[in-house]
This record gives C-alpha cells, sequence and structure tokens, in this order.
C-alpha cells in the first residue's frame, strides 16, 4: 500500500501519520507538498492533522485552494479513500469532499484528550475491519472539533449512513458528558455519501502503538490496507 | 569612518530616557571620543541593558559548573547542547517572558515560547517538547484569573499551532506575584551530535541573510522593559509586546532545518530580544568579526521606518543568517518555498565594527567589541536581608488539628491541586513521542529508533528561597534531579530561569548570590552542569520585589523505556515505602511549610534541611532499582511533604481507585510536623511484596535508609499514628473531588 500524506504549511500530523503508516505498519507513505499537482499514483490519501495556513482566516478555508486539492477530488472522485484527520477533516469539509462544518468547541477553547468513540458503520475503507460495539480509545486536540450541519444534511447523514464515529462513553454509551465539543448528534467522524472520503476528529495515528496508550487508532490504518488488497 | 548624518543629537537625557545611566553615558562619550547618534544610543540601550547584558549577574554566574561529561555546547550560545548517545544530542534552553506577559498575558506568553523555539532550531535541533515554569498572584487577586487565563491560552495558541507538544511543567499562586507574575518556557530539541550550529559571522566576504517576518515598529524597547521595575505606567509600556505568528515561526523552522540539512550555513541567530541589533553584535562579538548592515533591503511591514526603529525593532519570527558566498540563490530557493521573506541585507567585514547604513548613509559606526565584552559589568552591592520570620509556622497552628481535612484543604489549594484545566489545553502528544499525560514527576520522551528516552522537568521553590537563598539554591537542583530519578533517568545537565527583583538593592544582590551558590554547589554534587540559562532581573512592582526565584529545567535520560516509573500505584496490595537518607530519621517535624502557609497563612522558619551527599545516594538507589524492575511507582515528598506525596500516587493510580493503608513510621515531632513536612532526599516507592524484598536488600547494601509504611488497599487513603491511632481515613472519591476542582474558579 502507498499513501499520500499531504503537507501543508502549518501541517503538524505529516509526520506522525508517515510514522504510523510506516515505522508501524510496514507500509509506503510518501509526504506530498501542497503545491504538487498529482499524487504521485498513491492508492489512498491522508489529509493530515496541524494549523494549515494558521487556521487563519478559519480553520482548513485556505489550504482547499492549494494546487493539490485538485488532486485530492480527483481521487476521490474515482471512488479511492481519503481520510482527513482533524485539521484534515475541517480541509475536507471546506473544499466541499464533505459536508458541514466544524465549529468552536462549546468550552471555546482548545481541548487535548483521550476519548472514547464507536463506529457506526464498517461501510468505508477506514472502518471495514473495526467492530462496530468496541469502543476505541483515540487522543482529541483542536479547537475547533464541533461539528454542525442543518437539519436537512443530518437527516441525509443518518438516512445514508454517512455518519462514521461517535463520541461515546468507554461503555459505548452516548451521552452530552462523552462529547468533548459539543458536536451534532455527537458526531466525531463522517464519510461522504459514497463512503470513501472520510474526515475525523480524534487522532488515530497517536493510537497505534502501547507507548502511546492505545492501540485502537490501527484499526483505521488496517482497513483502508485490506480494502486496497481486495 | 564617522556617521555622515546626525539624525537628532544624542544627549544625557536622551540616554537616561533609554535606561543608560550617567556613568554609562559618559563611558560611552569616554570611548567614542564623540557622541553616539540616535541610532548609536539605541543600539547602546539595547546591548547594554540588563536583558541582554547580564551586567550584574555575570559576576555570580561563572560559579556554575558548565563543563563535564556529555557537554557538547555549555553557555553562551542560543542553547545548550548534551550529547545522548547514538550520535544524538538534546539542545536546550529556558527562557522568561515576565513582564510582557503581566502586560499582555496572552502575546506575552506566546511570544515566549516562540523566541525560545527559535533558540533551539537556530542550533540545528528539531524542537520536540516544551515545559512551562508559571508564577502567579493569590487565586483571589481579581487579576489573577485573568492572567491565567490568557498564559495558558497563548503557550497553547502558540505551541500547539507551531505543533511542539507542551509536556509538564508547574504552576504556582502567591501573592508575591500579584503585580509580576513568571512565565518562563523551556524547550529542548533533539540533533545529531555533529552537526551543531553557531551563532557566528565567520568568514570575512559572507552574506548576511535576513529570513523570516517582514520588520515592523512592533516591540521596540522590548528589552529595556524587561530591565526595569514596574509602577503604573507599566501599562503604557503595551505597544512594546511583540505579537506572535506561531504559522510563520511554524515556516521557519521547517525552512531553516532544510537549510541546515543542506549545507552551506555559517552561522544563524534568532532575532530576539533587540532584535536586528543583538543578532549581528552577538553573532560577530562571537566570531571576532565585523558586520555591515544595508537596511535598505529589510523586507518592512510598514514604512517610513528610521535605522532607530528598524535596530531597535522586535517583530517576531526573524532570524539572522550568515551563509557561504556564493550559496545566496540555494538559500532563496528554500526560503521562498516556504513562502518566507528573504534578503541579503550585509556582509561579513574583518574590522570588527558594526556599521549601519541606509540610503547610502552611515547610521551607526560602533567597534563591536564595545557593545560586549566592554559592556558595562557591575558587582553590585551585597547585604543579606532576614524578611521573613525565624519561628516555625507551625507553633500557630494547633497541635492536635484533624489531618483529614487538612491533608483535604491541601489538596484543594490550587498550588497542590490538579493542573488538568491547563495542561487539557496543551496539544502534549502531537508527534507521537510522550510516554503518559502531563502531570508526573518528569516528562518522559521517547526517542524514535531506539530504546531511550528523554526526561524533562522545570522545578523551583521561592519560599525556600526566599528563607534561605543557599538553601533554597540547592533545594531547586536537587528536586529537580530528584523528580528525574522518580522516573529511572538519569540527570545530564540543566538550564535555569532566575528570576529576581532589583538588582540595584543590596538585599536582592545577596539573595542573587547565595541562591547561585548553593545552586552551583549542588549542580557539583550531584555531576548535573549548567549548559543554559537566563536572568530576569527587576521583578518588582511599586518597589516590591518578588521571592527569589530560580527556576531549574533539567534534562534528563532513560536507558530503556521498558524500565521506567510513573507516580502512580498501580496494584492492590503493593508495598509503600519510604527512601531516606540513613542518618536520618525517615521524616523530619520541621519544614511544613506550604502546610502552614494553607492552614494559617503564614510562612517562616528554615527551609528543609539536605545533604548532597546523601541525596545523590537516595535518587542513584531510585535509579537503579527502577532498572532493576524493582519498583512499581516512584514520587518524591515536596510540597505538603508525605501527606500530599501519598494523595498524589493514590490519585495517579488506574482510576484513580487505589488508595493506602499507611502507619507513619516513629520520628520526633508533632505528627502534623511528620506528616506534612517537607523533608527532602525522600522518595515514595511502591513495589510488588516479592520485588521489594529484593529492593529492601539492595537498599541495605548500599546503605540508604528504606522503611516499608504500608501497603495499596482498594479506595481508601488510611492513615495511622506511629501509635497505632487512626489519623485520618479517606475515600478516593473525596480526595479526587477536592484535587480534581482544585483551579475551578481559576480556569
Amino acid at each position: 500500500m502507498n499513501i499520500a500524506i499531504i503537507v501543508f504549511p502549518g501541517s503538524n500530523c505529516d509526520h506522525d501519520c508517515h510514522h504510523a503508516v510506516t515505522t508501524v505498519l510496514g507500509q509506503t507513505a510518501t509526504l506530498v507538498w501542497h503545491k504538487e499537482n498529482n499524487l504521485g499514483g498513491a492508492e489512498a490519501v491522508i489529509v493530515p492533522g496541524g494549523f494549515s495556513y494558521g487556521d487563519y482566516l478559519r480553520a482548513g478555508a485556505i489550504s482547499r485552494f492549494s494546487p493539490i486539492m485538485n488532486a485530492v477530488a480527483t481521487h476521490a472522485a474515482e471512488g479511492r479513500p481519503v481520510m482527513g484527520i482533524c485539521n484534515g477533516f475541517q480541509i475536507l469539509t471546506e473544499s466541499g469532499l464533505l459536508p458541514g462544518a466544524l465549529r468552536q468547541n462549546e468550552c471555546l477553547h482548545f481541548i487535548c484528550d483521550n476519548v472514547y468513540v464507536r463506529c457506526e458503520t464498517a461501510r468505508t475503507p477506514f472502518s471495514k475491519v473495526i467492530t462496530p460495539e468496541v469502543p476505541l480509545r483515540m487522543p482529541i486536540a483542536h479547537r475547533d472539533g464541533n461539528y454542525y450541519c442543518n437539519p436537512d444534511t443530518i437527516s441525509r447523514l443518518e438516512d445514508n449512513e454517512q455518519i462514521v464515529f461517535k463520541y461515546c462513553t468507554v461503555d459505548g454509551k452516548l451521552d452530552s458528558q462523552a462529547n468533548p465539543n459539543g458536536s451534532m448528534e455527537h458526531i466525531a467522524g463522517i464519510c461522504n455519501l459514497e463512503g470513501n472520503v472520510v474526515g475525523l476528529m480524534p487522532h488515530p495515528e497517536r493510537a497505534c502503538e502501547a507507548d502511546m496508550g492505545s492501540k485502537d487508532g490501527l484499526t483505521l490504518f488496517t482497513s483502508v490496507l485490506s480494502s486496497i488488497k481486495s | 569612518m564617522s556617521p555622515k548624518t546626525q539624525e537628532t543629537t544624542s544627549n544625557l537625557a536622551i540616554a537616561l530616557e533609554h535606561g543608560l545611566t550617567e556613568e554609562e553615558w559618559e563611558s560611552i562619550l569616554k570611548s567614542l571620543d564623540r557622541k553616539p547618534t540616535l541610532t548609536e544610543l539605541g543600539i547602546f540601550s539595547a546591548m547594554w541593558n540588563e536583558h541582554c547584558s547580564y551586567k550584574s549577574s555575570r559576576v555570580h554566574l561563572k560559579k556554575f559548573p558548565t563543563t563535564g561529561r556529555g557537554v557538547l555546547q555549555g553557555p553562551g550560545e542560543n542553547a545548550g547542547v548534551m550529547d545522548i548517545g547514538d550520535g544524538l544530542a538534546v539542545a536546550f534552553k529556558m527562557e522568561s517572558h515576565n513582564h510582557p506577559s503581566y502586560i499582555e498575558p496572552y502575546q506575552g506568553a506566546a511570544t515566549g515560547v516562540g523566541g525560545i523555539i527559535r533558540d533551539i532550531f537556530t542550533m540545528g535541533a528539531r524542537p520536540i517538547a516544551l515545559l512551562d515554569s508559571l508564577r502567579f498572584g493569590a487565586p483571589d487577586n481579581e487579576r489573577t484569573p485573568y492572567l491565567v487565563n490568557g498564559v495558558v491560552s497563548g503557550i497553547s495558541g502558540y505551541g500547539n499551532c507551531v505543533g511542539i507538544p507542551t509536556v509538564g511543567g508547574e504552576t504556582y499562586f502567591h501573592p508575591c506575584y500579584n503585580g509580576n507574575i513568571l512565565v518562563n518556557v523551556m524547550c529542548a530539541g533533539i540533533m545529531k551530535a555533529d552537526r551543531i550550529f553557531l551563532g557566528n559571522a565567520a568568514g570575512v566576504g559572507n552574506s548576511i541573510i535576513y529570513v523570516g517576518a517582514t520588520t515592523g515598529r512592533d516591540g521596540i524597547h522590548g528589552a529595556s522593559m524587561a530591565s526595569a521595575g514596574f509602577d503604573e505606567s507599566a501599562f503604557e509600556k503595551r505597544p512594546t509586546v511583540q505579537v506572535g505568528d506561531p504559522f510563520r515561526e511554524k515556516l521557519l523552522l521547517e525552512a531553516c532545518l532544510e537549510l541546515m540539512d543542506r549545507g552551506a550555513l555559517v552561522g544563524i541567530q534568532d532575532m530576539g530580544a533587540a532584535g536586528l541589533t543583538s543578532a549581528s553584535v552577538e553573532m560577530a562579538g562571537r566570531a571576532g568579526t565585523g558586520i555591515i548592515l544595508r537596511l535598505d533591503d529589510v523586507p518592512t511591514r510598514e514604512d517610513g521606518m528610521t535605522p532607530y526603529e528598524f535596530m531597535l525593532s522586535e517583530s517576531q519570527e526573524r532570524m539572522l543568517l550568515v551563509a557561504e558566498r556564493g550559496y545566496e540563490s540555494e538559500v532563496r530557493e528554500i526560503f521562498e518555498r516556504w513562502d518566507l521573506p528573504i534578503a541579503v541585507v550585509g556582509e561579513v567585514t574583518d574590522d570588527r565594527r558594526i556599521r549601519v547604513e541606509a540610503e547610502g548613509r552611515s547610521y551607526a559606526d560602533l567597534p563591536v567589541e564595545l557593545l560586549t565584552d566592554e559592556a558595562p559589568l557591575y558587582d553590585r552591592p551585597i547585604i543579606p536581608k532576614q524578611e521573613l520570620p525565624v519561628t516555625d509556622p507551625l507553633e500557630a497552628i494547633d497541635p492536635n488539628i484533624d489531618l483529614g481535612p487538612s491533608l483535604l484543604a491541601l489538596l484543594a489549594n490550587p498550588n497542590q491541586g490538579q493542573k488538568l484545566p491547563i495542561w487539557r489545553q496543551y496539544d502534549y502528544m502531537v508527534r507521537t513521542n510522550t510516554l503518559g499525560p502531563p502531570g508526573g514527576d518528569a516528562a518522559l520522551l521517547r526517542i524514535k529508533g531506539s530504546k531511550k528516552a528523554l526526561a524533562l522537568t522545570t522545578d523551583g521553590n521561592a519560599r525556600y528561597c526566599k528563607l534561605d537563598p543557599f538553601a533554597g539554591g540547592m533545594l531547586a537542583v536537587a528536586e529537580a534531579a530528584r523528580n528525574l530519578s522518580c522516573t529511572g533517568s538519569t540527570p545530564l545537565a540543566m538550564t535555569n530561569c532566575l528570576n529576581f527583583g532589583n538588582p540595584e538593592r543590596p538585599a536582592i544582590m545577596a539573595q542573587f548570590a547565595s541562591v547561585v551558590e548553593g545552586m552551583a554547589l549542588a549542580c557539583r554534587k550531584l555531576s548535573v552542569p549548567v549548559v543554559s540559562g537566563n536572568v530576569s532581573f527587576y521583578n518588582e512592582t511599586y518597589g516590591v520585589d518578588i521571592y527569589p526565584t530560580p527556576i531549574v529545567g533539567m534534562v534528563g535520560l532513560l536507558e530503556n523505556t521498558a524500565k521506567r516509573t510513573g507516580r502512580g500505584f498501580s496494584r492492590e496490595g503493593d508495598a509503600i515505602a519510604l527512601i531516606y537518607p540513613a542518618d536520618e530519621m525517615p521524616l523530619l517535624k520541621s519544614g511544613a511549610h506550604e502546610y502552614a502557609w494553607v492552614i494559617s497563612g503564614r510562612e517562616g522558619g528554615k527551609p528543609p534541611h539536605i545533604v548532597l551527599e546523601s541525596e545523590a545516594d537516595v535518587q542513584g538507589l531510585c535509579r537503579d532499582a527502577i532498572a532493576a524492575g524493582f519498583l512499581t511507582s516512584a514520587h518524591d515528598l515536596s510540597d505538603g511533604g508525605l501527606g500530599v506525596a501519598l494523595a498524589e500516587s493514590a490519585l495517579a493510580s488506574p482510576h484513580s481507585a487505589l488508595g493506602a493503608d499507611i502507619q507513619i513510621p516513629q520520628s520526633e515531632g508533632r505528627i502534623d510536623g511528620l506528616f506534612f513536612g517537607e523533608a527532602a532526599s525522600r522518595i515514595l516507592i511502591s513495589a510488588s511484596p516479592e520485588s521489594f524484598v529484593k529492593f529492601r536488600e539492595m537498599a541495605e547494601a548500599r546503605e540508604v535508609g528504606c522503611l516499608q509504611i504500608g501497603r495499596t488497599t482498594p479506595g481508601i487513603l488510611r492513615v495511622v499514628e506511629p501509635d497505632g491511632q487512626l489519623a485520618l481515613e479517606l475515600r478516593m472519591n473525596d480526595l479526587m473531588a477536592a484535587w480534581s476542582g482544585a483551579l475551578g474558579d481559576i480556569l
């Protein structure tokens, strides 16, 4: 598997994603500078976290204009896997590859913590091998992670099985205490209608080794690996 | 060559406005044999102020040991560098941003973070961790919540954006900081041991290259602000606080590291305090060369700036580079790719002069040595003064007071309470090296590709220094080293931020001199050289000085991450024991300072007794026992003594579910004094019953005191007195409630 990891000015989880894919998973990953025009034949794309363009104007608002985003959109339109993590999720909503928007956390400040999410659907390439009932422990680190969309969109997301991850308690229950940022319907991650483009606020790349406190994030990477193989 | 154009003529009155003294003005006239231009006067004021020249502290700082095994770069450069094996090294330094943070907490703290990060990547290191050490006024002071929230968001906003985890630190509240908070930030980075970059303007004819953000009028006189006390006019200085741009910093960081990988870089220096002036003067000074600067080509963010303003601007996120002649286009290509302004603004000369030109005219022409080595040096008068009562404040507390409510009061106090509301705002795990969340004795960061980890801590106790500066200095170094040893790491070296009041007062200089002597002695005895540091004087408001507050930032090395401990108990039925100097009682009655402060609001008496040789033995045993795999947890006794240490180890157990059943060991003195006494050189450990047997043998063989005082139990902390009488019994839930709510009114 060869994964393209897009590097915007201000990306700062690019190296962590690279480490997870290469050192931990033993696959190939290429860091692709945002001024490039092609993905170099990568089979999947990760838009990593960070503060692209300093989150100035609005998180992800400037990055969507980077040349590489045309190639990412084409890759997505061909039905191939794209995952946006944290700032990458924000970039994907800003560029219209995913619906809705990420507003400031309800508490109005940055939160870094470990949370639990449960997988709501195995239909995406990034959730294919995840057991739905078992909550995953993954870190979050964001100020703007409060997912919002209009009522029509939320109905469509529900009807079309586009909600991929929801914040939950350690036992897998949904409640507002377990939702760190006030997102609608406790949404932590969604996908597009086709299911090949996924965005999520938690950082799976930070939960791939026991030393980091959890290996639950690794399942997203093994999922996409098995999707590509099949 | 003398300047062709005199701007506004300088005179004594203008010199005084710039913070220079009459004697310093006279000495400038004598050295130059003429009046300086206004630009030159600005350069003198920037280089001769306390912040840049260390003129009051230099004679004392020489006492620190600065060499030793593994020291690759000692003080005098942008950061110190220590060898950590495998061809790698760690660069680290700590700096203060106290005055700006009091005036404008968000930007003051943010730009403090930015400055120290630049000091690290300037050396050629990739920054991997930030730590803070914060001091605020009383929790109920009306300005405290505003300052805490501003400073924490500033550190969070800047560090998170650059993608460097903030992995540890400490926060303390005391009324002595009501009018002068302390914001000290430490940064550490990893680099190749054989590739250290220095702030050296070597090679006559080489180009001086400006990279990074554009220059504006922001921050002019920032360094002078840091070299004066505070009064009601302080807030007029708000415009001299710079505004940080962490995004630009991130680009600058990546571009500089890329340039360093390519070669062709001769020297590099951050434009920090006194911007273009200090960067050029210091680089020429270190290399024994001169520099000519042509200001016409400096990228600007506003029009009509004068040479004086160019030279004193403290616009952030700027660097000055010296590149080998002929490689300018290579440098340009890298920085343009990162969308960063770049300009050749001068060259290295052989005349040992700093020359500033604009529009073909000369605005400054000064000998470099006059600004560096020949800057004023003061051996200021020293008169020690006893300011706090010598009586033990415990005497004011009823000796029969219940220990349970006292322990809850300590935990609910913002000083001992849980700091989660602070560090939850810091991205402490980006770069995926951080082994566990903040809040332990020291932060551990794995070094990818090896079994090793770096251990980092910041520590300081101002009260001890106020009571006895010499002992306080020793204790600060000893505790920082003990913090590292409690994780299993061996202390390598340290940096410091010496925060003091007005050095022109003999009592303050007495504090400074004694603290430095105490620290230096502890550094020698514990084999911890000082490789970088920072002095912050004039921490006074309305003529009232802060307590002497030296902060130690220490770096250690853990050889094997599989052999490490945290502070938390982890298994039911484990033995709990104290390690202590063999020739002392397990606990000492005096020095229950934080307890007395929280319960009675009093301070006084003596700081804890310490024998550095015993300290070294206790720490050595702890490290070796961890490496042997004997210990499950280790946590040093600090503020609040055994009582608070027990509570912290229990609260750090999985789900805070493990308590302890403890018997206070037989010692002399009242029970609250023993339980909350801040005896130095003590470590609270836990171990499985089988391992504890082996550990006790090890301690006996090493002649270090080791006494089992109890065992871990579920859900309850129960303590009995030496005679078996119940001293306290608290549910872990209640301890958790008190501890976790401590900062609730502030953040």
